[in-house]
């Protein structure tokens, strides 16, 4: 099994991301920059928090247009296992392989601290090795976390439980506390809260690790 | 050609920006001001002998495509006049 973490022109947890996949996974790690165009080799991609394009125009709204979110997309169609953490969230919305949008915080303030998050599904390759209900304790860090979805996408992300993690003291002003859901297909998770940042004890947290270790066994499930 | 895109939240989206700038010039005196949504103007010049089909296509397509999301936000286009 072969992790890559995409690096966009501002991307800024790439290391972070890879070092938390060999801390807590040992599997192979490798970084993708922007231009490419194709995934071939790989069996889950990150794409990692930072400010993609500066956030110009919106956030996540830039980066689409890199050549590599082409192959992001096939690779999404083809079951391939993608997590957007953070600004990686923020793309995967603007591509449109996750719905919704994340807004300005509902404070106006850049949130960053721990906080805890409870899982709402289990039925993922993310959240395999979690149990229903069960605390995450794992940070933030974001200006613009504040989901929102029109009422009819909300409806339809409850009823196919969608929701992969709510905040239990919501930060931010998320809609129906929400801090990350995962596709129709649910090979494909959003998250604003920062499992790369917390997936050794030494920073706080270990929790962060069950995220990547619940990607390992979906595939070892899957004969790789 | 000249166009003038102006993308807003929509309505019933909620804007802590403009919320915040409202609440901040009533410290400065203008209790008159109730409202004030924020949203973006973007200037776009065409290349000189573009079509106006062509041109008020493509103009259309960015302003929906590219620099409104359409989740939250909404767009319109001014069209400068001849003279």
């Amino acid at each position: 099994m072969k992790f890559g973490v995409v690096i966009f022109p501002g991307s800024n947890c790439d290391h972070d991301c890879y070092h938390a996949i060999q801390v807590s996974t040992g599997k192979p790690v490798e970084f993708i920059w922007h231009q490419e165009t194709s995934l071939d080799g790989f069996d889950a991609v990150i794409l990692p928090g930072g400010f993609a394009y500066g956030d110009y125009l919106r956030t996540g709204a830039l980066a689409r247009f890199s050549p590599v979110m082409g192959a992001v997309k096939n690779f999404a169609d083809k079951g391939g296992m993608v997590i957007g953490i953070c600004n990686g969230f923020q793309i995967l919305t603007e591509a449109g392989l996750l719905p919704g949008a994340l807004m300005r915080n509902n404070n106006m303030k850049y949130i960053c601290k721990f906080l805890q998050l409870r899982t709402e599904t289990t039925d993922s390759p993310f959240t395999n090795r979690l149990s229903k209900g069960q605390i995450l304790n794992i940070p933030i860090g974001h200006g613009e976390g504040n989901y929102f979805a029109d009422e009819d996408t909300l409806k339809e992300l409850e009823d196919n439980f969608q929701v992969a993690f709510r905040y239990v003291e919501n930060p931010n002003g998320s809609i129906h506390d929400i801090a990350g859901i995962v596709n129709k297909g649910r090979n494909v998770l959003g998250m604003m809260p920062h499992p790369d940042r917390s997936s050794e004890q030494l920073l706080g947290s270990s929790d962060g690790k069950l995220i990547f270790e619940s990607m390992v066994n979906a595939l070892a499930g899957a004969g790789r | 050609m000249k166009a003038t895109i102006i993308v807003t939240l929509k309505p019933t989206v909620l804007d802590p920006q403009g919320i915040t700038i409202q609440r901040s010039v009533q410290s400065m005196g203008l209790s008159e001001v109730s409202v004030i949504r924020q949203g973006k103007h973007f200037d776009v010049h065409l290349a000189d002998g573009t079509s106006p089909e062509r041109g008020k296509e493509l103009v259309h397509r960015l302003a929906k495509d590219v620099l409104t999301n359409p989740v939250i936000e909404e767009f319109r286009i001014e069209w400068e006049q001849k003279k």
